[in-house]
Protein backbone atom coordinates (compact mmCIF):
# COMPACT_ATOMS: atom_id res chain seq x y z
CA UNK A 1 0.00 0.00 0.00
CA UNK A 2 1.45 3.49 -1.02
CA UNK A 3 0.26 6.72 0.72
CA UNK A 4 -1.26 9.65 -1.24
CA UNK A 5 1.28 12.39 -2.81
CA UNK A 6 1.91 14.83 -0.27
CA UNK A 7 4.73 17.21 0.04
CA UNK A 8 7.52 16.90 2.71
CA UNK A 9 9.69 19.44 4.77
CA UNK A 10 12.24 18.29 7.62
CA UNK A 11 13.04 21.52 9.37
CA UNK A 12 16.19 21.53 11.72
CA UNK A 13 14.91 24.08 14.35
CA UNK A 14 11.38 24.10 15.90
CA UNK A 15 10.99 27.57 15.16
CA UNK A 16 11.20 26.96 11.29
CA UNK A 17 8.90 23.49 12.34
CA UNK A 18 6.22 25.88 14.06
CA UNK A 19 6.56 28.29 10.55
CA UNK A 20 5.85 25.48 8.30
CA UNK A 21 3.23 24.17 10.10
CA UNK A 22 1.40 27.28 10.38
CA UNK A 23 2.46 28.38 6.74
CA UNK A 24 0.94 24.93 5.12
CA UNK A 25 -2.31 25.04 6.58
CA UNK A 26 -4.79 22.74 7.81
CA UNK A 27 -4.22 19.84 5.84
CA UNK A 28 -0.33 19.29 7.09
CA UNK A 29 0.50 16.81 9.57
CA UNK A 30 3.36 16.75 11.65
CA UNK A 31 5.49 13.72 11.56
CA UNK A 32 7.32 12.64 14.62
CA UNK A 33 8.79 8.92 14.79
CA UNK A 34 5.59 8.00 12.27
CA UNK A 35 4.60 4.53 13.49
CA UNK A 36 1.15 5.16 13.94
CA UNK A 37 1.11 7.72 11.23
CA UNK A 38 3.16 6.08 8.47
CA UNK A 39 0.34 2.79 8.74
CA UNK A 40 -2.40 5.47 8.73
CA UNK A 41 -1.48 7.22 5.24
CA UNK A 42 -0.70 3.80 3.88
CA UNK A 43 -4.37 2.65 4.24
CA UNK A 44 -4.95 5.94 3.37
CA UNK A 45 -7.26 6.89 5.94
CA UNK A 46 -5.26 10.12 6.04
CA UNK A 47 -4.11 12.10 3.16
CA UNK A 48 -2.42 15.28 4.23
CA UNK A 49 -1.30 17.77 1.66
CA UNK A 50 2.35 18.09 3.61
CA UNK A 51 4.56 16.09 6.52
CA UNK A 52 6.20 18.24 8.74
CA UNK A 53 8.81 15.91 10.08
CA UNK A 54 10.12 16.23 13.47
CA UNK A 55 12.84 14.43 13.22
CA UNK A 56 15.84 16.38 12.36
CA UNK A 57 15.19 19.23 15.17
CA UNK A 58 18.24 18.03 18.04
CA UNK A 59 16.81 20.36 20.35
CA UNK A 60 13.87 18.53 20.79
CA UNK A 61 15.79 15.28 21.37
CA UNK A 62 17.03 13.69 25.23
CA UNK A 63 16.78 13.84 28.76
CA UNK A 64 17.53 16.32 31.01
CA UNK A 65 17.57 17.44 34.69
CA UNK A 66 15.92 21.01 35.38
CA UNK A 67 16.25 21.19 38.94
CA UNK A 68 13.64 19.22 40.99
CA UNK A 69 12.08 18.58 36.82
CA UNK A 70 13.00 16.01 34.58
CA UNK A 71 12.35 17.28 31.28
CA UNK A 72 12.39 14.84 27.92
CA UNK A 73 12.19 16.14 24.67
CA UNK A 74 9.36 15.02 22.36
CA UNK A 75 11.32 13.67 19.67
CA UNK A 76 13.63 11.02 22.57
CA UNK A 77 12.62 7.84 21.16
CA UNK A 78 10.66 5.06 23.27
CA UNK A 79 14.33 3.28 22.69
CA UNK A 80 16.27 6.14 24.52
CA UNK A 81 13.92 6.94 27.14
CA UNK A 82 13.74 2.83 28.12
CA UNK A 83 17.45 3.33 28.31
CA UNK A 84 18.09 6.66 29.90
CA UNK A 85 19.43 6.32 33.32
CA UNK A 86 17.29 9.53 34.77
CA UNK A 87 14.34 8.20 33.38
CA UNK A 88 14.91 5.18 35.44
CA UNK A 89 15.70 6.91 38.81
CA UNK A 90 12.83 9.47 38.70
CA UNK A 91 10.18 8.45 36.07
CA UNK A 92 10.31 4.67 36.51
CA UNK A 93 6.68 4.53 35.86
CA UNK A 94 7.12 6.09 32.69
CA UNK A 95 10.28 3.93 31.58
CA UNK A 96 7.99 0.45 32.58
CA UNK A 97 5.10 1.42 30.25
CA UNK A 98 7.55 2.28 27.71
CA UNK A 99 9.06 -1.25 27.80
CA UNK A 100 5.49 -2.75 26.92
CA UNK A 101 4.78 -0.52 24.07
CA UNK A 102 4.72 -2.40 20.86
CA UNK A 103 8.14 -4.08 19.38
CA UNK A 104 11.47 -3.47 19.69
CA UNK A 105 11.20 -2.44 16.00
CA UNK A 106 8.74 0.40 16.78
CA UNK A 107 10.33 1.36 19.48
CA UNK A 108 13.66 2.29 17.82
CA UNK A 109 11.39 4.78 15.81
CA UNK A 110 7.91 5.91 18.00
CA UNK A 111 8.89 8.97 20.43
CA UNK A 112 7.03 9.72 24.04
CA UNK A 113 5.83 13.01 22.20
CA UNK A 114 4.59 11.45 18.76
CA UNK A 115 2.27 9.38 21.29
CA UNK A 116 1.08 11.82 23.53
CA UNK A 117 0.20 13.88 20.56
CA UNK A 118 -1.39 11.11 18.86
CA UNK A 119 -3.54 10.67 21.80
CA UNK A 120 -4.74 6.75 21.23
CA UNK A 121 -6.19 5.95 24.42
CA UNK A 122 -5.15 2.64 23.53
CA UNK A 123 -1.62 4.15 23.96
CA UNK A 124 0.71 3.31 27.08
CA UNK A 125 2.06 6.39 27.82
CA UNK A 126 -1.06 8.90 28.35
CA UNK A 127 -1.88 6.98 31.36
CA UNK A 128 1.73 7.25 33.43
CA UNK A 129 1.74 11.06 31.65
CA UNK A 130 -0.87 12.12 33.55
CA UNK A 131 -0.65 9.46 36.88
CA UNK A 132 2.60 11.43 36.85
CA UNK A 133 1.24 14.93 36.86
CA UNK A 134 3.44 15.91 33.43
CA UNK A 135 3.40 19.43 31.91
CA UNK A 136 3.60 19.47 28.48
CA UNK A 137 5.47 22.23 26.67
CA UNK A 138 3.99 23.32 23.36
CA UNK A 139 5.45 26.01 20.69
CA UNK A 140 3.60 27.70 18.48
CA UNK A 141 3.78 31.54 16.32
CA UNK A 142 2.18 32.64 19.67
CA UNK A 143 4.97 31.71 22.06
CA UNK A 144 5.28 28.72 23.83
CA UNK A 145 2.90 27.72 26.77
CA UNK A 146 2.89 24.87 29.53
CA UNK A 147 -0.11 22.19 29.09
CA UNK A 148 -0.65 19.93 32.23
CA UNK A 149 -1.56 16.57 31.02
CA UNK A 150 -5.15 16.78 33.11
CA UNK A 151 -5.98 19.34 29.82
CA UNK A 152 -4.19 18.05 27.48
CA UNK A 153 -6.07 14.83 26.69
CA UNK A 154 -9.63 15.89 25.40
CA UNK A 155 -11.21 13.20 23.55
CA UNK A 156 -10.90 9.98 21.04
CA UNK A 157 -7.38 10.91 19.57
CA UNK A 158 -7.90 14.04 20.03
CA UNK A 159 -5.53 17.16 22.61
CA UNK A 160 -5.58 20.43 23.49
CA UNK A 161 -2.87 21.37 20.43
CA UNK A 162 -4.16 24.24 18.97
CA UNK A 163 -3.75 24.68 14.85
CA UNK A 164 0.05 25.36 13.98
CA UNK A 165 1.35 24.24 18.08
CA UNK A 166 4.10 21.48 17.86
CA UNK A 167 4.50 19.35 21.23
CA UNK A 168 8.27 20.21 22.06
CA UNK A 169 8.78 18.71 25.70
CA UNK A 170 7.33 16.52 28.27
CA UNK A 171 8.06 18.10 32.13
CA UNK A 172 8.00 15.72 35.63
CA UNK A 173 8.42 16.32 38.60
CA UNK A 174 11.26 13.71 40.24
CA UNK A 175 9.27 10.45 41.70
CA UNK A 176 12.88 9.16 42.70
CA UNK A 177 13.01 6.20 45.01
CA UNK A 178 9.25 5.55 44.20
CA UNK A 179 8.29 2.39 42.96
CA UNK A 180 6.05 1.32 39.90
CA UNK A 181 4.37 -0.67 37.14
CA UNK A 182 2.83 -0.86 34.39
CA UNK A 183 -0.04 -3.62 33.97
CA UNK A 184 -1.09 -4.11 30.37
CA UNK A 185 -3.99 -6.76 29.12
CA UNK A 186 -3.71 -7.62 25.93
CA UNK A 187 -4.84 -10.28 23.60
CA UNK A 188 -1.25 -10.82 21.54
CA UNK A 189 2.13 -9.63 21.56
CA UNK A 190 2.55 -6.13 20.24
CA UNK A 191 -1.23 -6.00 20.38
CA UNK A 192 -2.66 -2.59 21.75
CA UNK A 193 -4.08 -2.44 25.49
CA UNK A 194 -7.86 -3.84 25.94
CA UNK A 195 -6.73 -2.23 29.44
CA UNK A 196 -4.11 -1.55 31.17
CA UNK A 197 -2.81 0.09 35.05
CA UNK A 198 0.06 2.57 35.21
CA UNK A 199 1.04 2.37 39.13
CA UNK A 200 3.03 4.48 41.50
CA UNK A 201 3.84 4.05 45.11
CA UNK A 202 5.89 5.13 47.49
CA UNK A 203 6.76 3.72 50.95
CA UNK A 204 7.48 4.78 54.20
CA UNK A 205 7.79 2.63 57.43
CA UNK A 206 5.86 -0.27 55.44
CA UNK A 207 2.68 1.83 54.60
CA UNK A 208 1.86 3.40 51.52
CA UNK A 209 2.31 6.77 51.51
CA UNK A 210 1.64 8.31 48.33
CA UNK A 211 0.14 6.50 44.95
CA UNK A 212 -0.31 7.63 41.51
CA UNK A 213 -2.37 5.02 39.15
CA UNK A 214 -3.69 6.06 36.12
CA UNK A 215 -6.06 3.82 33.67
CA UNK A 216 -5.03 3.09 29.99
CA UNK A 217 -8.06 2.66 27.67
CA UNK A 218 -10.81 3.16 30.34
CA UNK A 219 -12.20 6.33 28.63
CA UNK A 220 -11.70 8.65 25.75
CA UNK A 221 -8.29 10.16 27.67
CA UNK A 222 -6.79 8.22 29.93
CA UNK A 223 -7.88 8.17 33.26
CA UNK A 224 -6.80 9.10 36.87
CA UNK A 225 -7.90 6.77 39.53
CA UNK A 226 -8.01 9.40 42.35
CA UNK A 227 -10.46 6.80 44.90
CA UNK A 228 -8.28 4.18 44.49
CA UNK A 229 -4.92 6.35 45.41
CA UNK A 230 -6.91 8.05 48.38
CA UNK A 231 -7.57 4.07 49.62
CA UNK A 232 -4.36 3.62 49.07
CA UNK A 233 -2.69 6.29 51.45
CA UNK A 234 -2.20 5.24 54.79
CA UNK A 235 -2.62 1.77 54.37
CA UNK A 236 -0.16 -0.71 55.38
CA UNK A 237 1.67 -2.51 51.91
CA UNK A 238 -0.52 -6.03 52.49
CA UNK A 239 -2.55 -7.67 49.80
CA UNK A 240 -5.50 -7.61 51.62
CA UNK A 241 -5.56 -3.71 51.62
CA UNK A 242 -4.40 -3.43 48.10
CA UNK A 243 -7.05 -5.79 46.51
CA UNK A 244 -9.75 -3.24 48.83
CA UNK A 245 -8.59 -0.50 47.49
CA UNK A 246 -8.89 -1.28 44.02
CA UNK A 247 -12.20 -2.01 44.07
CA UNK A 248 -12.27 1.87 43.81
CA UNK A 249 -10.66 1.50 40.01
CA UNK A 250 -13.59 1.54 37.68
CA UNK A 251 -14.93 4.93 39.52
CA UNK A 252 -15.56 7.27 37.26
CA UNK A 253 -14.58 5.43 34.26
CA UNK A 254 -15.95 5.44 30.84
CA UNK A 255 -14.97 2.72 28.89
CA UNK A 256 -16.40 1.87 25.69
CA UNK A 257 -17.35 -1.80 23.88
CA UNK A 258 -15.46 -3.47 21.04
CA UNK A 259 -14.71 -6.10 19.58
CA UNK A 260 -11.95 -7.17 22.44
CA UNK A 261 -14.41 -6.88 25.71
CA UNK A 262 -17.49 -5.05 26.57
CA UNK A 263 -18.05 -2.80 29.36
CA UNK A 264 -18.21 -4.78 32.31
CA UNK A 265 -15.27 -6.78 31.39
CA UNK A 266 -13.46 -3.97 30.98
CA UNK A 267 -14.76 -2.59 34.54
CA UNK A 268 -13.79 -6.28 35.88
CA UNK A 269 -10.53 -5.41 34.13
CA UNK A 270 -9.62 -2.22 35.84
CA UNK A 271 -10.04 -3.45 39.43
CA UNK A 272 -7.87 -7.05 38.54
CA UNK A 273 -5.47 -5.08 36.53
CA UNK A 274 -4.87 -2.58 39.59
CA UNK A 275 -4.66 -5.00 42.16
CA UNK A 276 -1.44 -6.52 40.29
CA UNK A 277 -0.24 -3.24 39.06
CA UNK A 278 0.03 -2.03 42.62
CA UNK A 279 1.33 -5.51 44.23
CA UNK A 280 3.86 -5.37 41.42
CA UNK A 281 4.72 -2.39 41.64
CA UNK A 282 5.21 -2.97 45.67
CA UNK A 283 7.95 -5.45 45.11
CA UNK A 284 10.04 -3.68 42.95
CA UNK B 1 13.40 15.07 -3.32
CA UNK B 2 17.15 14.08 -3.53
CA UNK B 3 18.27 11.87 -0.89
CA UNK B 4 21.70 9.92 -0.25
CA UNK B 5 21.68 6.92 1.29
CA UNK B 6 24.12 4.20 1.90
CA UNK B 7 22.92 1.08 1.88
CA UNK B 8 25.00 -2.35 2.25
CA UNK B 9 28.32 -0.34 2.13
CA UNK B 10 27.38 1.15 -1.04
CA UNK B 11 26.47 4.85 -1.39
CA UNK B 12 23.46 5.75 -3.48
CA UNK B 13 21.96 8.94 -4.41
CA UNK B 14 18.39 9.32 -6.37
CA UNK B 15 15.40 11.40 -6.57
CA UNK B 16 12.21 9.97 -4.78
CA UNK B 17 9.06 10.74 -4.15
CA UNK B 18 8.57 12.08 -0.92
CA UNK B 19 5.69 9.50 0.18
CA UNK B 20 8.16 5.95 -1.25
CA UNK B 21 8.52 3.92 1.93
CA UNK B 22 12.01 2.84 2.73
CA UNK B 23 11.12 -0.75 1.55
CA UNK B 24 9.87 0.24 -1.90
CA UNK B 25 13.05 2.10 -2.59
CA UNK B 26 15.03 -1.26 -1.30
CA UNK B 27 13.46 -3.48 -3.62
CA UNK B 28 12.07 -1.26 -6.41
CA UNK B 29 15.16 1.07 -6.86
CA UNK B 30 18.03 -0.38 -5.71
CA UNK B 31 16.77 -4.29 -6.55
CA UNK B 32 17.34 -5.48 -3.03
CA UNK B 33 14.95 -7.99 -3.16
CA UNK B 34 16.36 -9.53 -0.09
CA UNK B 35 14.22 -7.53 1.98
CA UNK B 36 10.32 -8.51 1.85
CA UNK B 37 6.91 -6.78 2.23
CA UNK B 38 4.90 -9.00 4.45
CA UNK B 39 1.59 -7.69 5.89
CA UNK B 40 1.82 -3.91 4.59
CA UNK B 41 0.22 -2.86 8.00
CA UNK B 42 4.12 -2.82 10.47
CA UNK B 43 2.74 -6.02 12.24
CA UNK B 44 5.00 -9.26 10.51
CA UNK B 45 8.35 -7.48 10.31
CA UNK B 46 9.54 -9.40 7.29
CA UNK B 47 11.01 -5.98 5.98
CA UNK B 48 13.27 -5.53 9.00
CA UNK B 49 16.33 -3.81 8.30
CA UNK B 50 18.70 -1.33 10.15
CA UNK B 51 18.78 2.31 10.11
CA UNK B 52 21.97 3.77 11.45
CA UNK B 53 22.58 0.47 13.46
CA UNK B 54 18.72 0.05 14.47
CA UNK B 55 16.48 -2.34 13.41
CA UNK B 56 13.16 -0.61 12.27
CA UNK B 57 10.17 -1.59 9.77
CA UNK B 58 11.22 -0.72 6.77
CA UNK B 59 7.53 -0.32 5.66
CA UNK B 60 6.87 2.14 8.47
CA UNK B 61 9.87 4.65 7.13
CA UNK B 62 10.10 7.19 4.46
CA UNK B 63 13.13 7.09 1.92
CA UNK B 64 13.55 10.40 2.88
CA UNK B 65 13.56 9.83 6.29
CA UNK B 66 16.19 7.75 5.42
CA UNK B 67 18.56 10.68 3.87
CA UNK B 68 22.39 11.14 4.99
CA UNK B 69 21.84 7.65 6.87
CA UNK B 70 23.13 3.80 6.81
CA UNK B 71 20.90 0.78 6.13
CA UNK B 72 22.29 -2.72 6.39
CA UNK B 73 19.88 -5.04 4.68
CA UNK B 74 19.68 -8.72 4.81
CA UNK B 75 21.82 -8.56 1.69
CA UNK B 76 25.12 -6.85 3.27
CA UNK B 77 25.17 -9.40 6.08
CA UNK B 78 27.74 -11.83 4.38
CA UNK B 79 31.28 -11.24 3.52
CA UNK B 80 33.16 -13.15 1.11
CA UNK B 81 30.80 -15.78 0.70
CA UNK B 82 30.92 -16.30 4.11
CA UNK B 83 27.57 -15.98 6.06
CA UNK B 84 26.66 -13.52 8.69
CA UNK B 85 27.08 -15.96 11.96
CA UNK B 86 23.35 -15.26 12.66
CA UNK B 87 22.28 -16.53 9.15
CA UNK B 88 24.98 -19.50 9.62
CA UNK B 89 22.77 -20.31 13.03
CA UNK B 90 19.64 -20.16 11.06
CA UNK B 91 20.58 -22.50 8.68
CA UNK B 92 22.34 -25.24 10.83
CA UNK B 93 18.98 -25.52 13.14
CA UNK B 94 17.01 -25.42 9.96
CA UNK B 95 15.37 -21.98 11.26
CA UNK B 96 12.78 -21.34 8.71
CA UNK B 97 9.88 -23.80 6.85
CA UNK B 98 9.05 -20.94 3.89
CA UNK B 99 11.43 -18.57 4.03
CA UNK B 100 9.40 -15.24 3.99
CA UNK B 101 10.22 -14.15 7.20
CA UNK B 102 13.36 -15.00 7.66
CA UNK B 103 15.19 -12.03 6.41
CA UNK B 104 13.62 -9.46 8.94
CA UNK B 105 14.17 -12.51 11.81
CA UNK B 106 17.82 -12.49 11.08
CA UNK B 107 17.81 -8.72 11.03
CA UNK B 108 16.14 -8.70 14.46
CA UNK B 109 17.92 -10.98 16.02
CA UNK B 110 21.11 -9.68 15.19
CA UNK B 111 19.55 -6.20 16.48
CA UNK B 112 18.56 -8.40 19.83
CA UNK B 113 22.39 -9.97 20.22
CA UNK B 114 23.59 -6.56 19.89
CA UNK B 115 21.83 -5.54 22.73
CA UNK B 116 21.61 -8.63 25.19
CA UNK B 117 24.50 -11.00 23.83
CA UNK B 118 23.52 -13.83 25.91
CA UNK B 119 19.36 -14.10 25.81
CA UNK B 120 17.42 -16.70 27.62
CA UNK B 121 14.63 -18.26 25.50
CA UNK B 122 12.38 -15.22 27.30
CA UNK B 123 14.56 -12.62 25.97
CA UNK B 124 14.76 -14.24 22.79
CA UNK B 125 10.73 -14.62 22.05
CA UNK B 126 10.16 -11.04 23.61
CA UNK B 127 13.00 -9.10 21.54
CA UNK B 128 11.57 -11.24 18.05
CA UNK B 129 7.88 -10.50 18.94
CA UNK B 130 8.03 -7.82 16.22
CA UNK B 131 8.01 -10.56 14.03
CA UNK B 132 5.62 -13.50 12.66
CA UNK B 133 6.31 -16.51 11.51
CA UNK B 134 3.20 -17.67 10.06
CA UNK B 135 4.50 -21.23 9.38
CA UNK B 136 4.93 -20.90 13.22
CA UNK B 137 8.26 -22.42 13.13
CA UNK B 138 9.84 -20.25 16.13
CA UNK B 139 11.00 -23.12 18.21
CA UNK B 140 13.85 -23.15 15.63
CA UNK B 141 14.12 -19.65 15.84
CA UNK B 142 14.88 -19.36 18.80
CA UNK B 143 17.20 -22.00 18.99
CA UNK B 144 19.09 -20.31 16.20
CA UNK B 145 19.06 -17.40 18.15
CA UNK B 146 20.75 -18.97 21.17
CA UNK B 147 22.91 -20.81 18.90
CA UNK B 148 24.09 -17.66 17.30
CA UNK B 149 24.70 -16.23 20.93
CA UNK B 150 26.90 -18.99 21.80
CA UNK B 151 29.32 -18.75 18.75
CA UNK B 152 29.84 -15.24 18.98
CA UNK B 153 31.59 -13.14 21.63
CA UNK B 154 31.74 -9.35 21.07
CA UNK B 155 28.16 -9.03 20.04
CA UNK B 156 26.20 -8.70 16.52
CA UNK B 157 25.41 -5.54 16.25
CA UNK B 158 26.86 -3.00 13.80
CA UNK B 159 30.28 -4.05 14.56
CA UNK B 160 29.29 -7.52 13.45
CA UNK B 161 28.13 -6.37 10.20
CA UNK B 162 30.95 -4.15 9.51
CA UNK B 163 34.35 -6.36 10.28
CA UNK B 164 35.38 -9.81 8.63
CA UNK B 165 38.04 -10.65 10.61
CA UNK B 166 36.21 -11.78 14.07
CA UNK B 167 33.01 -12.69 12.25
CA UNK B 168 34.84 -15.17 10.70
CA UNK B 169 36.25 -16.50 13.65
CA UNK B 170 33.03 -17.11 15.14
CA UNK B 171 31.23 -18.02 12.27
CA UNK B 172 33.86 -20.91 11.22
CA UNK B 173 33.43 -22.49 14.81
CA UNK B 174 31.01 -24.91 14.70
Amino acid sequence: MIPAAFDYVAPTTVDDAVRALSEAGEDAKVIAGGQSLLPVLRMRLAAPSKLIDLGRIPELRGVREDGDTLVIGAMTTHYEVQRDPLVREHALLLACATDTVADPQVRHRGTLGGSLAHADPAGDLLAPALALDAELVVSGMDGRRAVPATEFFTDFFETSLRPGEILCEIRLPKYTGWSAHYEKFNRVAQAWSIVAVAAAVRVENDTIAQARVGLTNMAATPVRATAVEQALIGQPATPEAITEAAQHAAEGTAPTTDGNADVEYRQHLARVLTSRAVTAALST
Amino acid sequence: MRITVTVDGTKYSDDVEPRQLLVHYLRERLGKVGTVVGCDTSNCGACTVHLDGHSVKSCSVLAVQADGSEVTTIEGLARDGQLHPVQQAFHDNHALQCGFCTPGMIMQSIDLLADDPDPDETAVREGLEGNLCRCTGYQNIVRAVRDAAAKMSGGAGPEAERVGESQQVAGGGN
